[in-house]
């Protein structure tokens, strides 16, 4: 993992995937270690994302870097028609780490391949964010104790969601159990379905919420308007996904409810006040995941 | 004088006469050959009878011999093209093209939001599919299909 770029979550392997795992858990015992001191680190937003940018940031902080960078284009030298090439052949001799969020596909693969210094993606459009899916799973295996044998529900936007997406491959290393809950309109994706039936992953379709009663995890997802081609459709489907408190009552002791955030409407404000719900913890977990990251590219750890 | 003029058109002594591409990719196939920009005498058939297509283009090419990369990239647009080596005006040897596992730079990459498609960047695909066609692009992980296919 040293010096080697994170652009997708598939750059890791499985022992690579519980290596940063176990810096999570030491950085969350321990969370103010200046290993990062004498260390610059680039913050790259080329558009706006406060949770990612803060969570980055402050794991860098806490690790006692200096942080360089800018929290939108409108900021940066783009604004001057600057090609990425030249932001990234720029900045990579500056900072000995980028940490870079860009609108556009594939753009963090390519900074990867014209930076000299490591490159970790904080979401590429819709295509990857690793360190969403590597905290994802630092969630899931410290409310599970293990990231084994588990059931878990997936809600939502199953078609578009790059989360579950990629929380589906990292998690096909440990055996587990999908039902896949979405309308028609974003039932997840024939590739997706293919690559777990290649290795032999169980999973279940279904339209409606019911059957949650033998999951450990339960991802929520936002269902975006957006996304329908027809309205009326929406309005028919929009609250058949939202989690409401008394949908838990039966549901197992162990039973946590995951969200990437930000949530709209699919989980209830009644959900947050049971001891089920998760989160807000999970956001947390991030600056701890994203420490991890950063040591383990960094080889300080 | 005329059956001169029909014997340049439909023989050369030396050089490769690509057989059977669909009419259509003809254009294509020159582009990605690069056969707009070199100094070989090169004559072209659009719009030929043939029984495979229903329509089939023809190249003839004199004095050029096709590495397999080079001539591999060619599959995309024409699948079923047909390679005739030419010596002293008789064929030498007869080759089929085949569709690599990567494709370096002749191919865009379908995705609108795709990096590829706003910066100067080479594209790259890997093949998932040879017979169905699935070029999974390098940079956004998307997969472009034989109906969305278009050549640089």
């Amino acid at each position: 993992m040293k010096n080697k770029s994170l652009i997708s979550i598939s750059d890791y392997s499985k022992d690579d995937i519980l290596r940063i795992l176990e810096l999570a858990a030491g950085f969350e015992a321990n969370p103010n270690q200046p290993l990062m001191r004498d260390k610059v680190v680039a913050s790259l937003f080329f558009e706006p994302s406060t949770r990612t940018r803060l969570s980055f940031e402050t794991a860098m902080n806490r690790l006692g870097a200096r942080v360089i960078g800018f929290s939108d284009a409108s900021s940066s030298s783009t604004t001057k028609g600057e090609s990425l090439k030249d932001t990234i052949k720029m900045v990579s001799n500056y900072a000995d780490l980028i940490v870079m969020r860009h609108p556009l596909e594939g753009s963090a693969r390519y900074a990867s391949e014209q930076s000299r210094v490591p490159v970790i993606n904080a979401g590429d459009g819709a295509n990857q964010h690793p360190t969403q899916t590597l905290l994802d799973l630092y969630s899931i295996q410290k409310t599970q104790g293990t990231l084994e044998n588990l059931s878990i529900v997936m809600v939502g936007d199953l078609k578009y969601g790059r989360t579950v997406h990629s929380l589906l491959m990292a998690l096909s290393h440990f055996n587990p159990t999908f039902f896949f809950v979405a309308p028609k309109e974003m039932s997840m994706p024939r590739e997706y379905k293919r690559f777990l039936q290649e290795k032999g992953i169980p999973f279940y379709e279904q339209f409606e919420m019911g059957n949650i009663d033998k999951a450990d995890i339960l991802y929520m997802t936002r269902v975006q308007k957006e996304r329908f081609s027809d309205p009326i459709e929406y309005e028919r489907v929009k609250n058949t996904y939202v989690l409401k408190n008394a949908m838990l009552n039966n549901t197992k002791e162990n039973l946590r409810v995951l969200h990437p955030l930000p949530r709209v409407n699919e989980i209830n404000y009644d959900v947050d006040a049971n001891p089920k719900a998760y989160y807000f913890q999970q956001a947390e977990n991030g600056v701890y995941t994203r420490m991890g990251i950063i040591a383990a590219i960094m080889g300080l750890k | 004088m005329a059956k001169q003029k029909q014997l340049q058109v439909s023989a050369i002594e030396n050089g490769t006469v690509i057989d059977h591409i669909p009419a259509a990719s003809l254009f294509d196939v020159i582009t990605i050959l690069g056969l707009d920009k070199i100094p070989n005498q090169t004559t072209f058939g659009a719009n030929l009878d043939s029984q495979k297509f229903g329509k089939k283009a023809i190249i003839k090419v004199a004095d050029k011999f096709f590495e397999r990369d080079e001539i591999n990239k060619i599959s995309l647009v024409a699948p079923h093209a047909k390679l005739n080596i030419i010596k002293d005006y008789e064929v030498i040897e007869k080759r089929d093209v085949t569709i690599p596992d990567e494709i370096i730079g002749i191919a865009r990459c379908f995705n609108p939001k795709c990096i590829t498609n706003s910066e100067a960047i080479v594209t790259r695909f890997k093949v998932e599919d040879k017979v169905e066609l699935a070029l999974k692009c390098h940079y956004c992980e998307k997969i472009t299909s034989r109906d969305e296919l278009q050549m640089l």
